[in-house]
């Protein structure tokens, strides 16, 4: 069992809501959003976590939390065995070199003055990296050659509005790739492209990831996720709802919530068409949170004691979490 | 039974600012009776949202069309904006892509609604307001929530606001573009539960655009998968993914992840499509085919009948043709 | 081998290819490309009047507001200087100040639009204060006084209508950089840990750019202006003629009643045929830029049909 390379531990992110000029001058009491309240999951070399769920579950801030964009209220992010939450810019900047991110949209991405070599070299740039031209040069075509837009001479020179999507999230993923990174953060890296597309990029992933590269990566899609990720984690209002590896959270999920995605998402076979459990309303957005269990106002099997007690996550399979009263 | 919508012929060109034209929609037909729910299936740039429009009218003045579109056995084309107008929202109404992002943020959603009523001379005043709630209860907002402004309300609240819009007038047909791809997946399966009950309690006819094939095989009972601008094959739902015809359908499909089957390879279909500004030789498919041969790149091949209603535009079936 | 080799080509549309952008939108424009010559021809008129000017700039050629003729098909001005003359090199000076202060302008404004824009919070705030504080002072009074304590220099007056034009141009290019500034690939290139320098010179400069440039142009045909206007209220170098000084010059020596309207309407003229190609191409270009300004889908136009050709599975 190899060390983590990654180590998120109670990990809390929350907004303050502007009161506005009636709200301060009234004195309105201060309201936060709990965008990620106290979180935890670790990630090792060469394996492959989804943070799955849905808008406002908290896993892009758990995400700009992690690439230290933003600013964490409390808990740590060890990374490589050093905690980010307190190192400054300054010391960020080389950490920067071993973290990288893909964003999800590749039509806004890139900058699209930029050619494909530029927007490529500019990492090790900015990094003082890669010694002269000549060795940037050789550092960028490798870097195309691994995203396989091969052969690297038909798009070092192109810009990016001459190319499709997909090649455009593989010249992003390239730019992610030439300062060797050891952590690649990719948040719904396939969510803009076609279907068609869709596997080819995510192939590619699957493949850095056997190369070594670890991979968080965030998305909606829980298709995507059961198919390409080693271990899933379940996010609900903040926290983490259930989390283990993919095929068991799939085929044997131990929370309703996660149940009740699996139930509605649409399968390819018309013949599989089956009445999902379809939740009533919404995500409750996070400024005012549920008391007890989180879920218990949309939950199907809830009971009493769930509005009351605060279910911890803890194993219910081996190896696999949940936080839930009941099973 | 005369077929409530029926296109015949579809063509759609785009002026380019360099002189040139696209041609977005080649040669497109399809019916669709009463009741139907009709799945439109193709990737960006396929011409399916092109399709949609025109069949609604509302191409822009870069555009320029030919074909048949009969409504209940009338042609609505043929006059162009004339003749289609007075069908727009009282026969067929249209959900657009993204249409909870397009709505009049400085306006109530009851009045936007009052608004399409009274244009239409369906209802006026405080008949228009009362039917207005209840068009909002019908798909599941409370009728206080007409008070209330887009952006006072989630995404999924504003699709199913922009669904009653287009239901205002009582049409027969119902086009939904891309009507959840934007949603989280609850939200999605309560945007598909509420079609489809609408569906059925209404007796409304859908075509459901998109580009997302469970969706459509979750909703539709019959799909109209559409490349380059062109019809590749259609049938029922069952059909296109059990005994798929053409290439693309299959690999499509199998492009496509899904939870019942986590260990069949994912395929992805290398290149893109083809561009439209020019003409093409052969099948617009072949570059990106796997099973292509030598007539596929001179000869396009011809969307060929299986009787009821199945089609396919592929080389393949001929070899096997019995 | 690689499956994403197979390379498409999207057709790409004039809002993508930035390269040309500015002659291909005046290109579009029919109204802008007349301005962009006649700025043309001006230029070179000014820029080669002490070659081409048929007479000496202060050379008396003639009576005094002496008529038009045909050796002098604008008269001349009350020194009996040949009006041609005049305005070539009074088009020269007019220009060189329009440029200058437009220079100052745009150094002063866009710096304050850039830094405001790309830093936001405390430091767009005092800025975005500063400016406002700079739009209400009123123009006319501020020149004249400056003229005043100063004294009435080239050089004090491209300062004062540099000082007067810069903030349009801050506050419009604020705007613009904040927009930039949220785009994925500038957060992008922060996440790559790029320092702030880099990132405006690289990515958001260059979006910048184009507005700038638009903006530029019409501040040049306000700068020729407002100069004009000092010089015509004589507080403009007494020593330099320019446009609003002829002008000047004719009004103070009773021209008008003298009749000789080729001293005054002449330099009017060619001031307002400079302000007015300066405007339609800073417009064209500015409307280009401007997403928002795109109405076609406002047009009574609809879209138009055609017969069907042949049988409908024949191959276009």
């Amino acid at each position: 069992m190899s060390e983590a390379l990654l180590e998120v531990e109670d990990l809390v992110v929350h907004y303050p809501v502007s009161r506005g000029l009636v709200g301060t001058v009234a004195r309105r009491p201060r309201s936060t959003v709990h965008a990620v309240d106290g979180i935890s999951f670790r990630l090792r070399p060469g394996e492959m976590v989804a943070l799955v769920g849905e808008s406002g579950c908290g896993k892009t801030s758990t995400a700009q939390a992690v690439m230290r964009l933003i600013d964490v209220d409390a808990g740590a992010v060890r990374f490589e065995g050093r905690d980010l939450t307190g190192v400054g810019t300054r010391g960020l900047r080389p950490l920067r070199r071993r973290l990288q991110m893909v964003y999800q949209d590749p039509y806004e991405s890139l900058d699209p003055r930029l050619r494909v070599r530029q927007a490529v070299e500019e990492p090790l740039l900015i990094h003082r990296l890669g010694g002269t031209s000549v060795e940037r040069e050789r550092r960028v075509r490798e870097a195309l050659e691994r995203v396989e837009l091969s052969p690297p001479d038909l798009f070092l020179d192109r810009y990016p509005h001459e190319l499709s999507g997909g090649q455009r999230q593989r010249v992003a993923i390239a730019a992610a790739l030439v300062l060797e990174p050891v952590l690649l953060v990719a948040d719904e890296p396939v969510s803009m492209l076609d279907v068609s597309v869709r596997a080819g990029v995510l192939s590619l992933l699957e493949s850095l990831k056997r190369a070594g590269l670890a991979i968080l990566m965030i998305t909606h899609d829980l298709s995507t996720a059961a198919r390409f990720a080693d271990r899933i984690a379940v996010m609900y209002l903040g926290l983490i709802v259930e989390e283990g590896p993919a095929e068991r959270v799939v085929r044997d999920p131990q929370h309703p919530y996660t149940r009740a995605l699996l139930s509605v998402v649409p399968r390819r076979d018309p013949r599989e068409r089956h009445q999902g459990t379809v939740l009533r309303g919404e995500t409750p957005d996070a400024v005012n949170i549920p008391s007890g269990c989180r879920f218990h106002p949309r939950c199907p099997v809830a009971v009493n004691a769930c509005r009351v007690d605060e279910p911890a996550l803890e194993a219910k399979r081996p190896d696999h979490r949940a936080a839930c009263l009941l099973t | 039974m005369t077929p409530l919508l029926e296109v015949e012929g579809l063509h759609v060109w785009f002026d380019l600012a360099d002189g040139g034209e696209l041609h977005a929609v080649q040669d497109v037909g399809l019916t669709l009776q009463p009741g139907e729910r009709l799945g439109l299936v193709g990737e960006s740039g396929c011409g399916k949202t092109t399709t949609a429009l025109a069949i609604m009218g509302l191409l822009p003045p870069s555009a320029s069309a030919a074909g048949r579109i009969l409504l209940e056995g009338k042609d609505v084309l043929a006059g162009g904006e004339a003749t289609i107008r007075p069908h727009r929202w009282v026969d067929i109404a249209i959900v657009f892509q993204g249409a909870m992002n397009a709505l009049n943020p400085v306006r109530t959603i009851g009045a936007q609604i009052v608004e399409a009523l009274e244009l239409h001379e369906v209802v006026r005043g405080a008949a228009a307001r009362d039917r207005a709630g209840d068009l909002l209860e019908s798909v599941g907002i409370p009728a206080r929530r007409a008070e209330r402004f887009p952006h006072e309300l989630s995404g999924g609240m504003r699709q199913r606001a922009a669904i009653a819009m287009a239901l205002s007038c009582e049409p027969k047909v119902l086009i939904a573009d891309e009507p959840t791809t934007a949603l989280d997946v609850m939200v999605q399966a309560q945007i598909l539960e509420l079609l489809d009950g609408l569906c059925s309690d209404f007796g409304l006819a859908l075509i459901l655009v998109t580009h997302d094939l469970p969706v459509v095989a979750q909703l539709c009972d019959r799909g109209v998968v559409m490349y380059a601008g062109r019809i590749a094959e259609r049938g029922t739902v069952e059909e296109l993914y059990h005994e798929p015809h053409h290439p693309y359908t299959r690999l499509l499909f199998a492009a496509t992840p899904d939870l019942d089957d986590l260990d069949q390879p994912i395929v992805s279909i290398p290149g893109a499509p083809p561009r439209l500004d020019r003409p093409l030789e052969g099948c617009p498919f072949r570059p990106r085919c796997d099973r292509a041969f030598e007539r596929c790149e001179t000869e396009r091949p011809r969307l060929r009948g299986f009787g009821d209603g199945r089609e396919a535009a592929c080389h393949l079936d001929q070899l096997v043709s019995v | 081998m690689s499956s994403a080799g197979i390379m498409i080509e999207a057709p790409t549309t004039p809002a993508q290819t930035r390269r040309g952008f500015v002659l291909r939108t005046l290109r579009a424009k029919p109204a802008a490309t007349i301005g962009l010559v006649v700025l043309m021809i001006v230029v070179l008129v000014a820029v080669l009047a002490p070659v081409i000017a048929p007479y000496g700039l202060h050379t008396q050629v003639g009576p005094v507001f002496g008529s038009p003729s045909w050796s002098h098909p604008l008269g001349l001005d009350d020194g009996g200087i040949d009006m041609v003359t005049l305005l070539m090199w009074g088009a020269r000076i007019s220009l060189v100040v329009g440029f200058a202060a437009t220079v100052v302008s745009m150094a002063i404004g866009g710096t304050v639009g850039v830094l405001a824009g790309y830093f936001g919070g405390v430091v767009e705030t005092i800025l975005m204060r500063i400016t406002d504080y700079f739009i209400v002072v009123p123009d006319v009074p501020l020149m004249i006084v400056v003229a005043a304590i100063w004294g009435p220099s080239l050089f004090h007056i491209v300062i004062v209508i540099g000082i007067l034009l810069w903030t349009s141009t801050a506050r419009v290019i604020r705007a613009q950089v904040k927009s930039v500034r949220e785009r994925v690939y500038v957060k992008r290139a922060r996440a790559l840990g790029a320092g702030h320098t880099r990132i405006v010179l690289r990515h958001v400069l260059p979006q910048v750019a184009p507005l700038l440039i638009a903006n530029t142009v019409l501040t040049v045909a306000v700068a020729i202006f407002d100069e004009t206007a000092l010089s015509f209220l004589g507080l403009g170098d007494p020593s330099r003629v320019s446009l609003g000084k002829v002008i000047e010059n004719a009004f103070e020596r009773a021209a008008i009643s003298a009749g000789a309207w080729w001293a005054i309407v002449p330099p009017g003229a060619v001031v307002a045929l400079i302000i007015l190609a300066c405007s339609l191409v800073g417009g064209a270009l500015e409307d280009a830029l401007n997403p928002r300004l795109r109405v076609a889908h406002l047009s009574a136009r609809t879209f138009r049909l055609r017969p069907l050709v042949g049988r409908s599975d024949s191959a276009l």
